[in-house]
């Protein structure tokens, strides 16, 4: 009997260490349960549905809907205004990216240096986050008026003539793209912030030994190269906010004048609530999401491989 | 090559005294150690040399020239740094180069493209890449140089950061702690690789530690720092042998000295000539391990008994308890001699040359004052 005991016991040890005991295996789904039906629940059967309606004709509030393959999405390829929107997006992000993240580097080095004063132009630059970005527009709105706006006043005094920036085919993507960098800039400062605090004082009193005289040598030496992981952050982090575009152009311009400002989600949005073709509007989504996707997928290999090099 | 001068150089932090008037002459070529605990400002000192921090007081002249107003690049100073200080995106070799191109090349030359256009940078490239692969083949890491640093041993990442240091023929080198994230190994190994180093490149060293025995083996003198001030200079012999301090003597040496407190004293003064010489109040007195030999209690001398044996192989460590005494009394004995047993009794005889004297804050009494050598 000790006998069967002991082989049964050693066959059944290799066994347990490789593949886990049923019990685990049960607790182990029972654990991940809660977070893999919220992932179920609100991301990957919403994804679905809308994957599923960019297939359809369905019109908001429509009894009945037929499938209509892929129709949606050539519709899409010969929409003028859809590649318009594209552009536009693009346009929006190139400026908002390069102007966020440089402004937010060089704001985040004249900061570098802490002090008091530090700290409060901190949450002053950090103020525009945190606000509502609806509100910020309206005031953004008031300040650009055409008439009695505070930044026409402003250039009139210095011998401008006043422009009507957001009625403006030329100037209003610009000015959206201007409340963009300072909607995003303090985000991407205190990142930054974040960055140069980790750069070890040792290798600034290196390159300064080295003989790096100049503020700019010791950037290239040592600042710039070290925040390159930050920066990647940034920009793609940056990237994706400025893809997701809505709040102002909703606010200021509807997309216009003359789908000057028409970006990816407020055609989505235009399509979908006030055209009701809830179909179409779910191919754009469909095509934003997997930009988004792709963008991401790009920032993790990136990523992967400077740890690995 | 040059002299470094020290000269009443003052620091502090806040409130808090940091450095309380240095007076230090370092000799052109001379392994200067700098050691003590931590916390007792010698790195502070090393960095005021370099430039990177500004004295309170006081003033650094190297080469007898004074230098407290140029910043530490324009000092021509090298420094070796504690975590070594690489660039972790530049190779080997673009690290060991950077002194270089730092200052031989203009910004423009430097550009990543554009630098390398005109024949002067280029000529100059040449020039520095020569130089950066005979420092990197006098340092063995000449095969490395196309690897980041992130892909180096700790070993070999000092290798570099030394490779950098010497690329440019320093007046001098500034080394804080350069091996304390080694192993104990490779510590061993690199104390001598330093040394040998240093007779190679005659250079003046200054050299930061808080471990006594890389100041030991290394340095030709060694000044030893306690709460900011300077309390002994002078060759690891003289420190060792004669003290002038008894934190000096407790800091200096593996295993720690000895130090026999009022009754322990009489017990071994009882065996000098005239045991009237230590009535000196709050004497205490001090011996190496190896000062000591153990003979039969009956023979008298300070009684104590085995606690401990420690085999190091070549020396054996004996641990005696003394009664009256917290710490046990280390004597260093032949591992070949007759073996002892753990609580046997045994009395512990020092020759009165070999005792060191100190009043009760800890200042050594000499000869005079103690008549122990009359």
């Amino acid at each position: 009997m000790t006998n069967a005991v002991l082989t049964s016991g050693t066959s059944t040890l290799p066994s347990t260490s490789k593949r886990r005991r049923p019990h685990e295996e049960v607790a182990s789904w029972f654990l991940v349960a809660p977070a893999a039906s919220l992932i179920l629940l609100l991301l990957i059967m919403p994804l679905a549905a809308v994957l599923g309606l960019s297939f359809t004709d369905y019109q908001l509030g429509a009894r009945a809907w037929s499938y209509v393959g892929a129709a949606n999405y050539a519709a899409l390829a010969n929409d003028p205004v859809f590649w318009r929107s594209v552009g536009n997006t693009a346009t929006y992000a190139a400026i908002v990216v390069l102007g966020s993240t440089g402004l937010g580097l060089g704001v985040a080095l004249m900061l570098g240096r802490s002090s008091l004063l530090t700290q409060v132009w901190r949450t002053v630059f950090f103020l525009p986050v945190m606000g509502s970005l609806i509100a910020m527009a309206i005031v953004w709105e008031f300040m650009l008026h055409p008439t009695f706006g505070l930044i026409n006043a402003a250039l009139g005094l210095v011998g401008f003539a006043p422009v009507n920036w957001l009625q403006n085919g030329d100037t209003a993507l610009g000015v959206l793209a201007v409340i963009g960098i300072w909607q995003q800039f303090g985000f991407n400062m205190v990142l930054f912030l974040a960055g140069l605090s980790g750069i070890p004082q040792s290798l600034h009193d290196a390159a300064e030994m080295d003989g790096a005289a100049l503020a700019w040598d010791r950037f290239q030496l040592v600042t710039w190269p070290l925040l390159a992981p930050v920066t990647l952050f940034v920009v793609v982090i940056s990237t994706i906010r400025s893809f997701q575009v809505f709040d102002t152009v909703h606010a200021l311009t509807k997309g216009g004048p003359n789908k000057a400002t028409e970006v990816l989600l407020y055609t989505m949005y235009a399509e979908g609530f006030e055209f009701f073709r809830t179909g179409y509007a779910a191919a754009i989504a469909v095509v934003f999401v997997t930009a988004m996707l792709l963008l991401t997928l790009a920032k993790v290999f990136i990523a992967e491989k400077r740890i690995h090099s | 090559m040059s002299r470094i001068d020290i000269d009443g150089i003052a620091k502090s932090f806040g409130r808090r005294p940091v450095l309380k008037g240095i007076e230090l002459a370092i000799a052109p070529g001379e392994f200067m150690a700098l050691v003590g605990p931590s916390g007792c400002g010698k790195s502070t000192l090393l960095r005021i040399i370099a430039g990177l921090e500004r004295e309170d007081e006081g003033s650094i002249r190297l080469a007898g020239k004074p230098v407290d107003h140029l910043p530490a690049r324009d000092r021509d100073l090298a420094m070796v740094f504690q975590s070594y200080a690489l660039y972790p995106h530049l190779t080997v070799a673009e690290n060991v180069a950077v002194p270089l191109t730092m200052r031989r090349l203009t910004t423009a030359e430097r550009l990543p493209v554009f630098g390398r256009l005109s024949s002067r940078s280029r000529a100059i490239r040449r020039e520095i890449d020569a130089e950066v692969a005979q420092a990197c083949a006098m340092l063995g890491i000449g095969d490395l140089a196309d690897r980041k640093p992130g892909q180096l041993s700790g070993g070999q990442r000092q290798r570099v950061a030394l490779g950098r240091a010497m690329v440019r023929a320093p007046k001098a080198f500034l080394m804080d702690e350069p091996l304390s994230n080694l192993d104990a190994k490779l510590r061993v190994e690199m104390r001598s690789e330093i040394a040998r180093l240093h007779r190679r490149l005659e250079t003046t060293f200054v050299y930061v530690t808080h471990d006594q025995a890389e100041a030991m083996t290394m340095a030709d003198r060694i000044a030893v720092m306690m709460d900011g001030q300077l309390i002994q200079v002078g060759s690891p012999e003289e420190i060792y042998a004669d003290p002038s301090d008894l934190r000096v003597a407790e800091f200096i040496g593996s295993p720690k000295i000895n130090v026999a407190g009022a009754d322990a004293a009489r017990a071994l003064a009882a065996r000098l000539d005239d045991p009237a010489r230590a009535q000196v109040p709050g004497l205490r007195l001090a011996f190496r391990a190896e000062a000591a030999t153990l003979v039969d209690p009956a023979e008298g001398g300070l009684v104590g008994q085995v606690v401990h044996l420690e085999n190091l192989g070549a020396d054996l460590h004996v641990h005696l308890a003394i009664e009256g005494q917290a710490e046990p009394i280390i004597v260093r004995r032949d591992p070949h001699a007759p073996r002892l047993r753990l609580e046997e009794r045994c009395g512990i005889v020092v020759p009165p040359e070999r005792l060191l004297a100190f009043d009760t804050s800890g200042l050594r009494l000499r000869a005079p004052q103690m008549r122990i050598a009359a």
